[in-house]
C-alpha cells in the first residue's frame, strides 16, 4: 500500500475536515482544518491505518500571515514502511492544541520542545514545562521576532543570557540594502526593520579607547 | 544471538511492582508508615562521567531501588536551528559536525542529502561521491560503535576495552585526516557533491585499517561477551519490549536491540545502499546486552559494506556539474564569466531551492537522524527542523529506570550510546 493510498483512506474517515494530498519529492502532506481533532486524527491513523510511529512533530512559524503557527507530524507505520505528513495551524491569539501523547508516548518530548521555542501550548499535555532552556526563561527563541543575537535575560541563581556580539563572519545578504549592517537580517529585529545595538562596534570602540588600536589588543611585536 | 540467554532476568514491569509495593504491616501494630523510609531525590549530572556529556536525571530512590526518574536535557543548547535559518544551506553545513560529534561525517551526508532532497537532485550525484559517502557514513558507525562499547565497558567497570577501542578510533581520526583535512571537524560534504576527492593512496590505508579494525572488534568481543561481570551487569537490565520501543520512537541499534528489523538503509535505501550487500542484526529481548551485541554486529557489517565499496568504487567526477548548485572550478572562476556569476551567487546567497517542505531520516550510528526543511524559496530555510535520534532516545528514561537499582542506572544510560551535542542542538 503506498502513502497516497492510505492518505486517501485517512481523508475518507474524516469528511471535510482534511484537505487533499498534495505530494512534493514523493511525500504526501495532508492539511487538517481543525487542530482540535488532530487527537482524533491521530488516534485513527495509528490504529486503523498502522502508523505506528511517530517520527517527529515540529512547528513553523509564518510570522506575519495569520494563522501564525503550523504544526507538522511526521508519520511512519513500520509494518507498510509508508511515511505521512500531517499538518494543521494555531493562531497566535490561541495558541493551543490539544496534545496527542494519548497516541504515542513519544509525542511528549516533542510538545514540550515545541513549546519551548515557540511558545505553543498543548492542552493535556501531562508535563508541559520547558525542556531545552531552562524554567523562568521569558522568551520563546525560535519564533521569527525572535533576534538572532538572542535578547537579556536574568533568572537570579538560575541562569542569565546577554545578547551576543555578532562578530564578523560569513553572512546572508539581502540586495538593495545601503550598507553591510543594513543588509545583515541577523542584526535586524523583524517587526521594526530598526537595528540591534551593534556590539561589534562599540566593543571596538571600547578596545580602542583602551588600547589605542581598533582591530585588537595591540601588536604583538610591541608586547615582546 | 540467543546462544547466551541463560541467565533468568526479572522484566522492568515486575521489577517497578515489587518497588512499588507497600511494605507488609508490622506484627506489633505500628504504623506501617513509620517503617518506611523516606524517599530520596538524587541528582546524577549534569557533570558526572555515567551521563556521557551533560545530561542530568533526577531519581527519586526508596534505599536502591530507583522509583521514579526525570531526565532533564538542553545543558549544550546552542540554537542550531536557529542558526540554520539565518545561514545559507551550504554554510550550515560545519553545524552539522557538531550535532552527533562522534560521528560527524554521518551528520554531513545526512544534512547535504536532506539538502539535495529538496533540490530534487538526490538523484543525480555522481556515482563517485555516493560511494565516497557510503564509506563516510560506515567509517563514522564504525567510530561512533567503538567509543560506545568502550565507553559502555568503562561504564560496566572494565577499563582496557575502553584504551582498546580507542586505539582503533585513533586510527579512523588519521583517515579523516587525510580525507578532509580535519581530524574531527569534518564538514566534508557539499550540496551536490563533495569538498574534495579521496588524497592518493586513501584506499589502501582504509583498507589496511579495516583489517586491523575485525581482529580489533573480535578481541573486543573476547573480552566483554562471554565476561560474567559484564553479563551479570547487562543481561536483563534495561528491558524495552518491541511495542514500548515504537511507542517511543526509539531508532538504531536501541531500536533494533528490542527486536524490530528495521533501518533506513534497508527500507528506503538512498546512496548506493540498494547495490550492497549487508545484514540488519537484531536482538531478541530489548535488554542492554542485546543493544551492545546489536552495535558489535553492526560495526562487523559497516566493515563488509566499505569493503565493498571500495572494490567498487568508480572514477569520474565528485560534484554534480551544475554550477547553480556546486562552486565551478577555481581556474575557470578566475577565467569565465559566467563560472564567476555562479560562483558569486552560490557565495552570496546560496543554492536557488524551490519552496516546498521534505523530511529526510537518515540511518545514523545513533539512529534516525531526519532533518525536515521548510522552504519559501531562495538561500536560505524557512525553518530547519533536526529530528535527533538521541533526544527522542532519552524520552524513555522515565518509563524504563523505574523498578532498576541505582547501580543499573549506569548500565541502562551506557547502553543508549546516546551524545548530548544531538540531544540538544
Amino acid at each position: 500500500m503506498t502513502a497516497l493510498e492510505l492518505a486517501q483512506q485517512l481523508r475518507a474517515k474524516f469528511a471535510g475536515l482534511i484537505s487533499d494530498p498534495v505530494e512534493f519529492r514523493g511525500e504526501i502532506t495532508l492539511k487538517v482544518s481543525d487542530a482540535e481533532r488532530m487527537p482524533e486524527v491521530c488516534a485513527v491513523a495509528k490504529k486503523e491505518l498502522g502508523f505506528d510511529y511517530l517520527v517527529d512533530i515540529t512547528s513553523v512559524d509564518n510570522y506575519g500571515d495569520d494563522p501564525r503557527f503550523t504544526i507538522v507530524y511526521h508519520l511512519y507505520g513500520y509494518g507498510h514502511l509508508c511515511w505521512l505528513r500531517l499538518k494543521t495551524e494555531v493562531s497566535e491569539e490561541k495558541g493551543e492544541l490539544p496534545t496527542v501523547t494519548g497516541v504515542w508516548r513519544t509525542a511528549d518530548w516533542h510538545e514540550r520542545e515545541i513549546y519551548d521555542m515557540m511558545g505553543i501550548r498543548f492542552g493535556g499535555h501531562p508535563d508541559l514545562r520547558r525542556i531545552l532552556m531552562w524554567e523562568g526563561y521569558p522568551y520563546f527563541p525560535l519564533r521569527k521576532d525572535f533576534p538572532l543575537a538572542g535578547k537579556g535575560s536574568d533568572v537570579p541563581e538560575v541562569a542569565f543570557t546577554n545578547a551576543a556580539p555578532l562578530e564578523g563572519g560569513p553572512f546572508v545578504t539581502i540586495a538593495g540594502g545601503k550598507d553591510t549592517v543594513a543588509r545583515e537580517p541577523r542584526v535586524r529585529i523583524p517587526e521594526t526593520e530598526a537595528l540591534e545595538t551593534n556590539a561589534r562596534l562599540e566593543r571596538r570602540q571600547g578596545i580602542k579607547k583602551a588600547h589605542g588600536h581598533s582591530h585588537g589588543p595591540g601588536p604583538i611585536e610591541g608586547k615582546r | 544471538m540467543a546462544e547466551v540467554r541463560d541467565i533468568e532476568f526479572k522484566e522492568t514491569a515486575a521489577r517497578l511492582a515489587e518497588a512499588a509495593r507497600p511494605p507488609a504491616p508490622s506484627p506489633s501494630g505500628q504504623d506501617a508508615d513509620e517503617l518506611k523510609g523516606e524517599k530520596m531525590v538524587l541528582n546524577v549530572g549534569p557533570s558526572h562521567p555515567a551521563t556521557h556529556g551533560v545530561l542530568r536525571v533526577v531519581v527519586e530512590l526508596d534505599g536502591e531501588i530507583i522509583t521514579g526518574a526525570r531526565p532533564e536535557v538542553g545543558y549544550l543548547h546552542r540554537g542550531d536551528e536557529k542558526i540554520a535559518e539565518n545561514f545559507t544551506y551550504t554554510q550550515f553545513i560545519p553545524y552539522t559536525d557538531r550535532l552527533d560529534y562522534l560521528a560527524p561525517l554521518a551528520n554531513n551526508v545526512a544534512y547535504a542529502l536532506a539538502v539535495e532532497k529538496l533540490l530534487g537532485i538526490d538523484r543525480q550525484l555522481t556515482p563517485r561521491c555516493q560511494f565516497i559517502r557510503v564509506i563516510c557514513c560506515e567509517l563514522a558507525r564504525i567510530s561512533s560503535h567503538l567509543l560506545g562499547v568502550g565507553c559502555y565497558a568503562m561504564d560496566c567497570g572494565a577499563m582496557t576495552v575502553f584504551l582498546h577501542t580507542f586505539t582503533e578510533r585513533e586510527k579512523i581520526y588519521n583517515l579523516c585526516e587525510s580525507l578532509t583535512g580535519a581530524r574531527f571537524t569534518t564538514a566534508y560534504t557539499r550540496i551536490g557533491g563533495l569538498s574534495r576527492d579521496l588524497p592518493p593512496g586513501w584506499v589502501e590505508q582504509c583498507r589496511k585499517f579495516l583489517n586491523e579494525v575485525v581482529v580489533n572488534i573480535d578481541e573486543t568481543e573476547t573480552f566483554l561477551t562471554r565476561n560474567r561481570i559484564f553479563m551479570d551487569r547487562t543481561q536483563g537490565v534495561g528491558v524495552i519490549p518491541r511495542d514500548v520501543a515504537i511507542d517511543y520512537g526509539l531508532t538504531g541499534p536501541n531500536l533494533r536491540g528490542s527486536g524490530v528489523e528495521h533501518d533506513l538503509r534497508k527500507a528506503h535505501p538512498y546512496l548506493v545502499y540498494d547495490q550492497l550487500e549487508f545484514e540488519v542484526p537484531t536482538g531478541s529481548t530489548g535488554d542492554c546486552y542485546d543493544r551492545y551485541l546489536v552495535r558489535m554486529e553492526e560495526m562487523r557489517q559497516s566493515v563488509r559494506l566499505v569493503h565493498q565499496c571500495l572494490d567498487q568504487l568508480p572514477g569520474g567526477p565528485i560534484n554534480v556539474s551544475d554550477g547553480k548548485i556546486v562552486l565551478p572550478p577555481k581556474d575557470r572562476v578566475l577565467t569565465r564569466m559566467e563560472e564567476l556569476i555562479h560562483h558569486f551567487i552560490n557565495v552570496t546567497q546560496g543554492v536557488n531551492a524551490p519552496p516546498g517542505e521534505i523530511y529526510f531520516g537518515h540511518e545514523n550510528p545513533k539512529g534516525e537522524l531526519g532533518f525536515y526543511i521548510n522552504s519559501k524559496g531562495g538561500g536560505t530555510p524557512h525553518r530547519l527542523k533536526i529530528r535527533s535520534p538521541s533526544f527522542v532516545n532519552l524520552s524513555i528514561l522515565s518509563w524504563l529506570l523505574p523498578g532498576h537499582m541505582l547501580s543499573d542506572l549506569v548500565a541502562v544510560l551506557g547502553s543508549f550510546d546516546f551524545v548530548m551535542g544531538e540531544c540538544d542542538r
